[in-house]
């Protein structure tokens, strides 16, 4: 049975990670490919590194990192921060990277998701929709851009299924509403876009407890989930989340026994 | 020594990458002669169907390939192009195997690509040699092969039950990625290497 995924996202400014990390078994609390790799052994499913670089002039740092990545982690993985072109997406993934994620680029500029999708194949774009609750909007929701400073002036399904008929392979969804807020993932958003359009949701966006990614697992029917400080700073424990989806219902991925008798 | 075939579709740097994690030296190739006088071979791909067949006709490689003795895993679009004909491009493949590729129904909720770890059961032959049933391994494609008589693994996709791998003689091919499933997919390319 497809299993649900659980997605950490690591912010990488520079080549290292942000937001306190606070693992006492890392040697270098800021290396990005130390922390992904606990993560890797801990049981994620996938992994995000977002790239928040403020300048042009520090991106090939990134190259670097996901050089390393491709190199020491057997998961797939993500790349995305700054993508603009069909240039910045050749390099990340002849740098080892398995998809990228536009965001608000592609808003601008809607045939980016062709371009890209034609010349590497949708399963490698996945886009980025950052979404906010609005009355005026006929889902009710609305995709904002910028880290959500910029209201589109888009309906979010409509974007959503415009770009998965564009050739986008899935959706990353985040809720400005929720971001941040440990209350819950929008459960509400959530189920609107998942439930309405072809292609695999990735809920982001307030976890806080174990019971929030059950929720928008099954309530929300979400297809994955990502989180990044609750796994940063411990709060959330990944083995021990995976035990209680699976005991609440919820197809996730255990690793088991055998996993640790090849290493 | 080990060949990875080197064509116009993508992550073979994945599968390089991979090999080296578990120490196995293998070289990036598209020279027949190097194919033809590896141990093993590996034959990866991401991409599209025809574009990737057509590259092998011009290049010839098509028929070295259905000509190679030694073992052989063709991997995700690699397994596909093994088969007979995928209706990806309506594309005439090598016809290792005899299966046609069909894409999955998708609408009512059947969402595609097929992606992430799924189980896979009914593990047959060598390539699974250690793995318990239901192993998960990490899959991304929209395009399948229908249950067949080769299959030595299958995998479920919603009400479809596919296979998630082929086997016959000294050919093999997988539908998951095992250079991106963790340790079972690792275990899966040293049981390449080591049982067959």
């Amino acid at each position: 049975m497809l299993a649900k995924r659980i997605i950490p996202c690591l912010d990488v400014k520079d080549g290292r990670t942000v937001k306190g990390v606070n693992f006492v078994s890392l040697r270098d609390a800021g290396s990005a490919i130390e922390l992904a790799e606990f993560y890797s052994r801990s049981g994620a499913d996938e992994l995000v590194f977002l790239d928040i670089t403020a300048t042009v002039e520090n991106r090939g740092t990134m190259v670097s990192l996901v050089e390393e990545a491709a190199r020491r982690i057997s998961i797939p993985f993500t790349v995305g921060g700054g993508i603009r072109s069909e240039e910045d997406v050749g390099r990340m993934l002849s740098a080892g990277a398995d998809k990228i994620s536009v965001n608000s680029s592609a808003v601008r500029a809607p045939d980016l998701i062709d371009r890209l999708a034609g010349r590497f194949g949708s399963q490698c774009v996945v886009l980025a929709l950052d979404a906010r609750a609005s009355r005026s909007m006929p889902s009710g929701y609305e995709a904002v851009i910028d880290g959500g400073r910029t209201p589109s002036g888009l309906d979010a399904l409509a974007w959503a299924r415009e770009a998965a008929s564009r050739g986008a392979g899935e959706i990353l969804l985040t809720s400005m509403d929720k971001d941040g807020t440990k209350s819950g993932f929008a459960v509400d958003l959530t189920r609107v876009i998942s439930t309405n359009i072809d292609i695999p949701v990735i809920a982001s966006g307030g976890a806080g407890r174990m019971e929030d990614f059950r929720n928008v697992f099954v309530e929300g029917r979400a297809d994955a989930a990502l989180a990044a400080s609750v796994f940063h700073f411990h709060e959330i424990d990944i083995p021990e989340l995976k035990r209680y989806l699976s005991q609440s219902g919820v197809p996730v991925r255990q690793r088991g026994e055998y996993d640790d008798r090849f290493r | 020594m080990i060949a990875v075939i080197r064509y116009n579709a993508g992550n073979v740097l994945s599968v390089m990458n991979a090999l080296g994690r578990i120490g196995a030296e293998a070289v990036l190739t598209d020279d027949p002669a190097v194919i033809a006088s590896a141990d093993h071979v590996i034959f990866p791909g991401v991409g599209e169907a025809s574009s990737a067949m057509g590259y092998l006709a011009a290049s010839g490689l098509d028929e070295v390939i259905r000509n190679l003795k030694q073992p052989f895993l063709g991997i995700c679009l690699g397994m596909q192009l093994m088969c007979g004909s995928s209706d990806e491009g309506s594309t005439e493949c090598l016809g290792i195997f005899g299966e046609r590729v069909t894409l999955f129904p998708g609408g009512r909720g059947f969402k595609i690509p097929h992606v992430g770890w799924n189980t896979i059961s009914g593990l047959s032959g060598p390539l699974y040699r250690g793995l318990p049933e239901d192993s998960y391994v990490y899959f991304v494609h929209s395009y399948y092969v229908p249950l067949s008589a080769d299959a030595s693994a299958s995998a479920d996709y919603d009400s479809i039950r596919f296979s998630a791998s082929l086997s016959a003689g000294n050919f093999h091919g997988v539908q998951f990625h095992p250079e991106k499933s963790g340790e079972v997919g690792e275990r899966i390319l040293r049981n390449f290497l080591e049982a067959i």
